[in-house]
C-alpha cells in the first residue's frame, strides 16, 4: 500500500525510487527499513545504504565514517529501525522495539490474520491530486502504556494520547492523509499494539492503521514504537522505536508520522524539522522583530534575540547548529551568526557597507549574501568563519536574493537588471549568469528546492503570490493567491513551501503559511504572535 | 517676531498632525514640509524658541524638510526633491561640523530583501546630491530601512507615496 504522487511529473518530482517502494501489498521485504526511503537532503546515498543515517550518535561525529558497524549489525538483527534520538544512544537502547514485557512481537510477515498468498487485495494507490480531494482515511488510536509513569512530560498515559495527536496532526497537514477523528477511534489495549483488530478497523473505514506504544525507562528516557499495518491486507508494513528524552517526546510523534509518510507516499520526511522566523509584534510602523525558532508544526516556539533591533531573515546552517540573518545592531545593519548552541552572535563580514540576505552554502562553507553599496547592490560569498568576501555579481543594478542548488555548484538570483526584479541562474563562481523568468511581472526570493528540481519565488503582479518552476525557467506554476505572499522557503523533502502572508493597511499583520507543490494544500502554521521570513531546516538527524 | 511667527505655525502644524493620526484622512499633507516633532518643551521661554543653532532641531526648522519622496522603484532626485535638498545643503553648508545619516525607506509593495537595496539607493541618491551640492561625503552615513519603518500605515498610493522615501538626519 502506499500513495502514488502523480500528477506532478511533468515538474520533475515522481515517487522517488527506492527499495521500500513496493508494489506488493503489504509485505515488507526482510531487511527493507524506512530509512530506504528517506531522501536525504545532498546526500541521497546516504539515504539509500541503511538506517544509521539516522542514528545521531553516529552522524553527530560529522565525519565521513558516519555508518558505524554496530549500527549495521543492529539493521541485520532485526527488520526495524531503532532510531536512538537520545544523547546517551547506547545499543541497547536501539533495540527496544518491541521492549521486553511488551506483547509477544510476532514476525512482519506472521501477523495473525494476514491475508493468505494469493487473496492478496490490489494495492492501495492515490495521487497527490486525488489524495487531496480524498486523502486515505488512517486510524491512529492513542497509544497505550503498560504501566502509567509520571514522567518530567507528564505521565505516560497522557503522553500517548498526545502522541497519536500529533501523529494524526502532521499527516493531516500533508493534505495526503484523513486520519479518523479521534472519537471514531477506540482505545487499544497494551498487548494489541503488535496484534491490531484488523476486523473493527476495517469496519472503520480506515485502509491505514498506526499504532504505537510509549514507556518510560528506568534511565529517564522514553521509548515510543509505532507500527504501521494495512488494514485491508492485514498485514504489517513497517515498524520503528525512538528513545527520547522526556524534553524531545514530541519528536518521537513527528518521527513516527515520518515513518508512515514516507511508508506510504515514497516521498522524504519532513515532520521532524525546525522553523526560524521573525516573531513579529508591536503597531506597523514600529514592529518589534525576535528572532524565533520552532518545531514544524508551530510548537516549542521560542525567542532567540531580545527585539531591540530589527532582525530578519533568518537561515539554518545545514548542521542546524547556527543560524545566520541580518541584524539592524550595531552601527551597520549587517549578518551575524547565532549559535544556537551558545546564544553567541558574531558579525560575518567587517564592512561599512550594509550586507543581507544570506544564505549558506549547502556544505556549510560559505555564506551567500549581498551587499550594497553606494545604490548599488551584488551578490558576494564569504567563509562562514569569517574573511574576505568573495564578489560574484558586479552588474549596475541590484542583485540579491541569492540560493545554492542543493549539490552546491550553481546559484539563483533575482536582478533588475532588466529594468524589474527577474530571476537568473549562474555558475557558484559568478560565470554563465542566464536570466530564467520571462513571464509578466516581477519575480523575487528564489530559493532551490532541496531535492533541485525546482525554483520557488515570489511573483509580484500588483499582488504577491508565492509560485514554482523549473530551474531552466519552464513549468511556471503559482501556489498561492493573496494579497501579499513573500518568502517562500522548502520543507525538508521538497515538497511543501512555508511563507509569510502580510495583511493590508494598518491593522495587518503578517502570519506563517504552508502550501504544498499542488497549491491546494494551504495551511496556517500556528505561532504565538505574528511571523514572517519562515526558513525551514532540514530533517532533525 | 519671524521666529514667534515659526513657532506658532509649528504648533499648529503639531496639532493638525495630532489630528491626523487619529482621523486618517484621505489626503495626506505635500511632501515639502514634512510634519516636524515637538520641540523641546524646555526651550519654551528661551528666546531662541528652544532650539540650539546648528542642532537637530534647528535643521528641521531651516531646511524646507528633511524628507524626500520618490515615484514607485524609482530613486531619481526629481524637481521637489532637488529644493529640498537644496535647503538642506545649504543650512548644512553653514554648520560644516554637523554629519548627518540619510535613511532610504521603500514603501510595502517590494520584497524584503530588495527593498533592503533599494533604501539603499534611495539614501545614496539624496547623498550624492548632497555632495555634488559640495557637501563633504565623509560627513553623510547612509542607512536602508527597506520596508521595515513605514511613516504612513495604509496600504494604498496615498501612503505608499509617504513612504519611498529619504529622510536626513543629523547625527552631532
Amino acid at each position: 500500500m502506499r500513495i502514488r504522487l502523480c500528477g506532478t511529473s511533468a515538474l520533475g518530482f515522481g515517487p522517488v525510487t527506492s527499495s521500500s517502494a513496493v508494489t506488493s501489498p503489504g509485505v515488507v521485504p526482510e531487511g527493507s527499513t524506512p530509512a530506504d526511503a528517506g531522501v536525504q537532503l545532498g546526500d541521497v546515498s546516504r539515504g539509500s545504504r541503511g538506517p544509521s543515517h539516522l542514528d545521531p550518535g553516529v552522524r553527530r561525529g560529522g565525519s565521513e565514517g558516519r555508518l558505524s558497524s554496530r549500527a549495521a549489525a543492529r539493521a541485520s538483527l532485526t527488520a526495524l529501525l531503532a532510531s536512538a534520538l537520545t544523547l546517551l544512544a547506547t545499543p541497547a537502547a536501539a533495540q527496544l522495539v518491541p521492549p521486553a514485557g511488551t506483547p509477544a512481537a510476532p514476525a512482519p510477515a506472521q501477523q495473525p490474520g494476514a491475508a493468505p498468498a494469493g487473496q492478496t487485495p490490489p494495492p492501495l494507490e492515490v495521487d497527490v491530486t486525488g489524495g487531496i480531494s480524498a486523502p486515505m482515511p488512517i486510524a491512529i488510536p492513542p497509544m497505550p502504556t503498560q504501566s502509567v509513569v509520571q514522567t518530567p512530560a507528564g505521565p505516560t498515559d497522557r503522553l500517548g494520547r498526545q502522541l497519536s495527536e500529533i501523529v494524526a496532526n502532521d499527516l493531516r497537514n500533508s493534505g495526503l492523509f484523513n486520519p479518523l477523528a479521534s472519537g471514531a477511534t477506540r482505545a487499544i489495549a497494551f498487548p494489541e499494539v503488535t496484534a491490531p483488530a484488523y476486523d473493527y478497523w476495517g469496519g472503520s473505514g480506515a485502509q491505514a492503521l498506526v499504532q504505537g506504544y510509549i514507556r518510560a525507562n528506568g534511565d529517564g528516557t522514553l521509548t515510543v514504537g509505532c507500527y504501521l499495518y494495512d488494514v485491508s491486507a492485514r498485514t504489517e508494513l513497517t515498524r520503528q522505536g525512538f528513545v527520547v528524552p522526556p524534553s524531545d517526546w514530541r519528536r518521537a510523534a513527528h518521527k513516527c508520522a515520518d515513518m508512515v509518510y514516507t511508508r506510504l507516499t515514497g516521498e522524504g520526511a519532513y515532520f521532524d524539522s525546525r522553523v526560524v522566523y521573525v516573531s513579529e509584534t508591536g503597531p506597523k510602523a514600529n514592529r518589534i522583530k525576535r528572532l524565533a525558532i520552532m518545531d514544524q508544526d508551530g510548537a516549542n516556539s521560542r525567542f532567540l534575540t531580545a527585539g531591540s533591533s530589527i532582525v530578519l531573515t533568518p537561515r539554518f546552517a545545514p548542521n542546524q547548529q547556527s543560524i545566520v540573518y541580518m541584524s539592524y545592531v550595531g552601527r551597520t545593519p549587517a549578518i551575524y551568526i547565532y549559535e544556537l548552541g551558545s546564544g553567541r552572535q558574531r558579525l560575518v563580514v567587517q564592512n561599512v557597507a550594509t550586507t543581507f540576505a544570506p544564505r549558506f552554502s549547502p556544505d556549510g562553507r560559505y555564506i551567500l549574501f549581498s551587499m550594497a553599496q553606494a545604490g548599488n547592490t551584488d551578490l558576494y560569498r564569504v567563509s562562514a568563519a569569517g574573511g574576505t568576501p568573495q564578489r560574484l555579481t558586479n552588474a549596475p543594478g541590484i542583485d540579491t536574493g541569492g540560493s545554492y542548488s542543493p549539490d552546491g555548484s550553481r546559484i539563483v538570483f533575482e536582478s533588475d537588471r532588466s529594468g524589474g526584479q527577474q530571476i537568473y541562474v549562474m555558475n557558484a563562481d559568478g560565470s554563465n549568469q542566464q536570466r530564467i523568468s520571462f513571464g509578466g511581472g516581477r519575480y523575487a526570493t528564489p530559493v532551490w528546492s532541496p531535492r533541485g528540481d525546482l525554483i520557488a519565488f515570489t511573483k509580484i503582479q500588483g499582488a504577491f503570490r508565492i509560485g514554482i518552476m523549473s530551474p531552466s525557467g519552464s513549468g511556471e506554476k503559482l501556489l498561492t493567491n493573496s494579497w501579499q505572499d513573500e518568502g517562500p522557503s522548502w520543507s525538508p523533502n521538497g515538497r511543501v513551501l512555508m511563507f509569510f502572508r502580510q495583511g493590508r493597511g494598518n491593522a495587518g499583520k503578517a502570519d506563517l503559511w504552508s502550501v504544498d507543490l499542488t497549491g491546494v494544500n494551504e495551511r496556517r502554521v500556528p505561532t504565538p504572535l505574528d511571523g514572517s521570513d519562515p526558513a525551514w531546516g532540514p530533517l532533525r538527524p | 517676531m519671524a521666529r514667534l511667527t515659526t513657532t506658532l505655525l509649528m504648533a499648529t502644524a503639531l496639532v493638525a498632525t495630532a489630528a491626523c493620526s487619529k482621523k486618517r484622512p484621505d489626503v495626506l499633507p505635500p511632501a515639502p514640509g514634512g510634519a516636524p516633532e515637538a520641540p523641546p518643551s524646555t526651550g519654551a521661554t528661551d528666546p531662541n524658541g528652544g532650539i540650539t543653532p546648528g542642532s537637530a532641531a534647528d535643521f528641521k526648522r531651516s531646511a524646507q524638510s528633511d524628507t524626500v519622496l520618490f515615484g514607485l522603484d524609482m530613486y531619481d532626485i526629481d524637481g521637489t526633491a532637488r529644493g529640498i535638498l537644496d535647503s538642506q545643503a545649504a543650512w548644512l553648508t553653514r554648520y560644516p561640523n554637523v554629519r548627518i545619516t540619510v535613511e532610504g525607506h521603500a514603501d510595502e509593495r517590494g520584497t524584503r530583501e530588495y527593498n533592503l537595496a533599494l533604501g539603499d539607493r534611495r539614501a545614496n541618491a539624496a547623498k550624492n546630491y548632497l555632495v555634488a551640492r559640495g557637501i563633504a561625503p565623509g560627513r553623510i552615513t547612509t542607512i536602508s530601512y527597506g520596508k521595515e519603518r513605514p511613516v504612513a500605515l495604509g496600504s494604498d498610493e496615498e501612503s505608499w507615496a509617504q513612504n519611498r522615501r529619504a529622510v536626513t538626519v543629523v547625527v552631532g
